[in-house]
């Protein structure tokens, strides 16, 4: 049996049809369902197969550069006078993101399954840049579909795509961001199942993608186990992370769902604040529903019209999320916060002038929380804050907002 | 017997096959989809599909994205769409009306009660276009209890397994998606088609109707040989896309707005 998927005592999801708990399942139009049950019945063959996780961790250990650190933050620590605060350093992957660690994944199961167009949905554009470059190592066709709004506050990323080969395809129906640009990707699987392989780039969407991304993405969480043992001992005490749809939060959290003294804490995008209703916090404000293939927590309204959404990253800016942090959340073994733009934006001057780490906007909200939580725990306290991307994608945005034309 | 079964019983005993248009409900308006229900009664159609709207229309391509738009704009919900069909229903209670659409408004209203107001307002039977039939355990039998009939899409790409699961599900009729894609594509191929319709007719004795590319008189001819019930949905709301947004439209305007479905019922009936 792989150390790649990870069996704990007393939890086991998803069943067998894809749900955990009551959420997550299998919701798209009949024209998918084949689909989904062929790459589900190819990953569970794969995901037996010790080559092909020979071939996964290659690429992770000298495509991508893991092992990530897991790195000390001594000033940002002395700074909240409380807790020890560590950052698992998944922005210095090839990059720039934990998004990579996925991508490389998919894209193996693509290739066994003989896909040569790859299809993918991006919001902040770290996504679409990650399956740019996996395509462009294998030599596959790449189409990155992108809300326009997203286009134009992530332009670097949107260059280093077509850069790689991509093609970009701007989509302005909806809300003009992720959520919509999910929508498009799933239009043109239905039109080109045939030759087409869609990598989601999130814990979200119908089984088994929730599932398969997860299980990529624990490569944080594994090595944050390992590094923590190696470095102080001991396991961590909490785990903090970001939460958009979901995976660097699930990939740090899954390994420790057994450690059950590990505290797990997802920080959901608060935006102009969760009273103003202008936020992109579904766990934290909104209810269980049915988008993108699967039932989870969303923002609706009472009709069960989905919301339109706002964060100043671009990357958390969906109204949903995946269903194992709804079901995590219901089953009390992880909890759910949010931080606001503003709040986000103070974290991500803190860590730069701190540390000399320039973090992502989305990343900026668990160093936010975390700025907040850590003073109030003792000093023998061991937080470890994923910090999942680096800021360089963001520069314009913060840029804008001090009123600074670059 | 259900409205539904004795709508496709009738055409049967006349040698007719079923012309079934999908509309969305609210574009332009509430009041105009209404009138148009009647009209496109009075041009020849046997059944109705009714849209009702849902902001993330991930089956749908962008004709119907952009009805479903018009009609969220004008705040049209699933509560004002059963409202249409209860107004329908007391001039009409002949034709049968199945709602469409995605489950989140449906999930949110609660399943029984959508379910006991969707009986009273005088709706036949329901297609939810991202609910499988998996994924239908919770739902289905509280709908098949109340008397609605469950509707389910087949596709070219469901396999022999799926297609058997698929009608044990279904009643009503079944609709096969007559392509890979989504709603208001153009790469019709009827051979393959009736190939498919062929090995459907294996699994079940329940009308079989035909959708997704059907977009004119002749392609409705054509479909109709081989399948049970012809449905069109983009081409129509093409023509209704032209409506402005008023509710003083005469029967007869409507009528001649959406006369291609005359054209069909003729061509059909040949
Ligand atoms: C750096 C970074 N962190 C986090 C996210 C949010 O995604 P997830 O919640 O799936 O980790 C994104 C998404 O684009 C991202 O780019």
């Amino acid at each position: 049996m792989s150390e790649h998927l990870i069996h704990h005592k007393t939890y086991d999801f998803p069943d067998q049809s894809g749900h955990f708990g009551p959420f997550g399942g299998i919701f798209v139009g009949e024209t998918l369902m084949p689909a989904l049950e062929e790459l589900n019945r190819q990953y569970e063959r794969l995901k037996h197969d010790p080559a092909f996780w020979a071939e996964f961790d290659y690429d992770l250990a000298h495509y991508v550069g893991r092992p990530s650190p897991l790195y000390f933050a001594e000033r940002l620590t002395k700074l909240c006078g409380g807790a020890r605060i560590f950052l698992k350093r998944e922005d210095l992957n090839h990059t720039g993101a934990h998004k990579v660690n996925n991508t490389i994944g998919q894209a193996l199961l693509a290739r066994a399954m003989g896909k040569t167009r790859i299809i993918a949905e991006t919001g902040a554009g770290q996504h679409g840049v990650a399956t740019a470059t996996v395509a462009a190592r294998l030599g596959l066709e790449c189409h990155v579909f992108m809300g326009v709004d997203d286009i134009q506050r992530q332009s670097a990323n949107v260059f280093r795509m077509k850069m790689l080969g991509a093609n970009v395809v701007g989509v302005s129906s909806g809300s003009r961001t992720l959520k919509d640009a999910m929508n498009e990707a799933l239009r043109d699987w239905a039109t080109n199942v045939d030759n087409t392989y869609y990598i989601i780039g999130t814990v979200a969407g119908p089984h088994p993608y929730p599932m398969l991304v997860r299980d990529f993405q624990s490569v944080i969480g594994r090595e944050v186990k390992e590094q923590s043992m190696k470095q102080i001992g001991r396991l961590p005490d909490s785990l903090v992370a970001c939460v958009g749809g979901g995976s660097n939060a699930i990939g740090l959290f899954y390994p420790f769902i057994d450690d059950k003294q590990v505290r797990m804490i997802g920080v959901e995008a608060g935006g102009l604040g969760l009273e103003t209703g202008k936020h992109a916090a579904p766990l934290s404000a909104g209810q269980p529903g049915v988008l993108h293939g699967n039932r989870t927590y969303l923002m609706n309204d009472a009709d069960g019209q989905i919301l339109e959404t706002h964060s100043v990253s671009a990357g958390l800016d969906y109204p949903g999320v995946g269903p194992e942090h709804s079901w995590l959340k219901d089953l009390h073994r992880a909890e759910y916060t949010a931080v606001t733009d503003d709040e986000a934006l103070a974290a991500f001057r803190t860590l730069t002038r701190s540390e000399g780490i320039i973090p992502a906007l989305e990343s900026s909200h668990a160093v936010a929380h975390a700025l907040k939580l850590a003073p109030t725990l003792p000093a023998e306290h061991v937080m470890v804050v994923n910090l999942s991307g680096r800021g360089d994608k963001d520069l314009h945005t913060v840029a804008a907002i001090d009123n600074i034309k670059l | 017997m259900s409205r539904i079964t004795h709508c496709f019983t009738e055409l049967k005993r006349h040698g007719k096959k079923a012309l079934i248009p999908y509309l969305t409900a609210g574009d332009p308006n509430v009041a105009t989809t209404l009138g148009l229900m009647h009209a496109l009664v009075a041009n020849g159609a046997d059944l109705i599909e009714l849209g009702f709207p849902f902001s993330d229309p991930s089956a749908d391509g962008p004709v119907v994205q952009r009805a479903i738009e018009r009609s969220l704009a004008k705040k049209t919900t699933l509560r004002s769409v059963l409202e249409i069909v209860r107004l329908f229903r007391t001039t009409d209670q002949n034709t049968p009306v199945v709602l469409m659409g995605y489950l989140n408004p449906v999930e949110c209203m609660g399943y029984q009660t959508f379910t006991d107001a969707a009986v009273a307002a005088g709706v036949d039977g329901v297609l939810l276009v991202d609910m499988p039939p998996e994924e239908g355990h919770d739902l289905q039998p509280i709908m098949r209890k109340a008397g609605l009939e469950t509707i389910y899409l087949v596709a070219p790409t469901s396999n022999p397994k799926r297609i058997a699961a698929i009608c044990k599900q279904s009643s009503g009729y079944v609709y096969y998606v007559s392509l890979k894609g989504v709603t208001g594509a153009s790469h019709l191929d009827v051979d393959s088609v009736a190939t498919n319709l062929a090995r459907l007719r294996e699994y079940t004795a329940l009308p079989l109707g035909v959708g997704f590319g059907i977009r004119d008189a002749e392609s409705a001819a054509q479909i109709a040989k081989i399948a049970d019930a012809v449905v069109v949905g983009s081409a129509l709301i093409n023509r209704i896309a032209e409506l402005k947004d008023q509710d003083t439209y005469t029967a007869a305007e409507l009528e001649r707005q959406t006369s291609l479905i005359a054209d069909m019922r003729k061509a059909m009936d040949r």
